[in-house]
């Protein structure tokens, strides 16, 4: 089963809509809770991104029968640095999200802890695209 | 303990409109940035933050908290309240701050332990 969603950029009364159906959506199909648990956070925080820093993006969801997979992908500015982004605590947030307790260089990191399989891709100017792998162990 | 008798003894007053406030309290966490709650807090406790935008209610909700309390009178803006009540997340609000709040859970012994059940 295969999901979409838009995530609009900077709207924070939006944000968490994609992790928050996707949630739902697994606990219909009666995925373990702490799985889910860990798909929608991974899936929170990078729909935050998308909406911080690309002006919007997109989620995809791939329910398999042994996992699921979580393509985050926007065409926003790119990552230059991505071991500098990966880093606990580097942030580019401007002040106004870091004052929502938003932007604290912990997303990226978050994401790779909580996902089984993480991987990245980058380039500046044309945007970034984050895939997670979570299995139903 | 239950989430009803913390309710009781630390007088905190609550803004969205559960009336079932009988689970059982997990542990508590105290933070003001959200990822970092995401990733340290875990189901069943309390959050104990001073952000009052609806983000809260969607973390929280995400999380699987058993509550959030707002401290330092801090002002829970009105769609977090409504976040609150679609995702059966219960807020409160005390006048304490994040200190004293967190203070007066550590007494009752609401740790950042999990609860041994």
């Amino acid at each position: 089963m295969k999901v979409e969603y838009q995530v609009p950029g900077g709207d924070f009364d939006r944000a968490g809509e994609a992790s928050a159906n996707i949630k739902k959506l697994l606990q219909r199909i009666g995925i373990p809770a702490d799985v889910i648990r860990r798909i929608a956070i991974g899936t929170y925080e990078g729909e935050m991104n998308c909406l911080i820093h690309a002006g919007g993006g997109r989620v995809v969801a791939e329910i398999e029968p042994e996992g699921t997979v979580i393509i985050i992908s926007d065409q926003g500015p790119g990552i230059p640095d991505i071991q500098k982004a990966m880093q606990e605590g580097w942030s580019t947030a401007p002040d106004y999200v870091r004052a929502m307790g938003f932007g604290a260089g912990m997303g990226l990191p978050n994401m790779m802890k909580c996902s089984d399989d993480f991987n990245i891709q980058s380039k500046v100017g044309e945007g970034s695209t984050i895939t997670m792998k979570f299995l139903y162990k | 303990m239950k989430l009803n008798e913390v309710v009781t003894k630390l007088k905190l007053q609550q803004v969205t409109s559960f009336a079932k406030l009988d689970m059982v309290v997990q542990g508590g966490y105290v933070s003001d940035l959200l990822s970092n709650v995401m990733g340290q807090a875990k189901p069943g406790m309390i959050w104990v933050t001073m952000q009052g935008h609806h983000n809260i209610a969607a973390v929280g909700s995400l999380i699987g908290l058993a509550a959030i309390i707002v401290a330092g009178d801090a002002k829970v803006e009105q769609d977090a309240i409504e976040k609150g009540n679609d995702n059966d997340l219960p807020i409160f609000v005390t006048a304490l701050s994040s200190y004293d709040i967190v203070g007066a859970l550590n007494k009752l012994g609401v740790t950042n332990e999990q609860e041994k059940k």
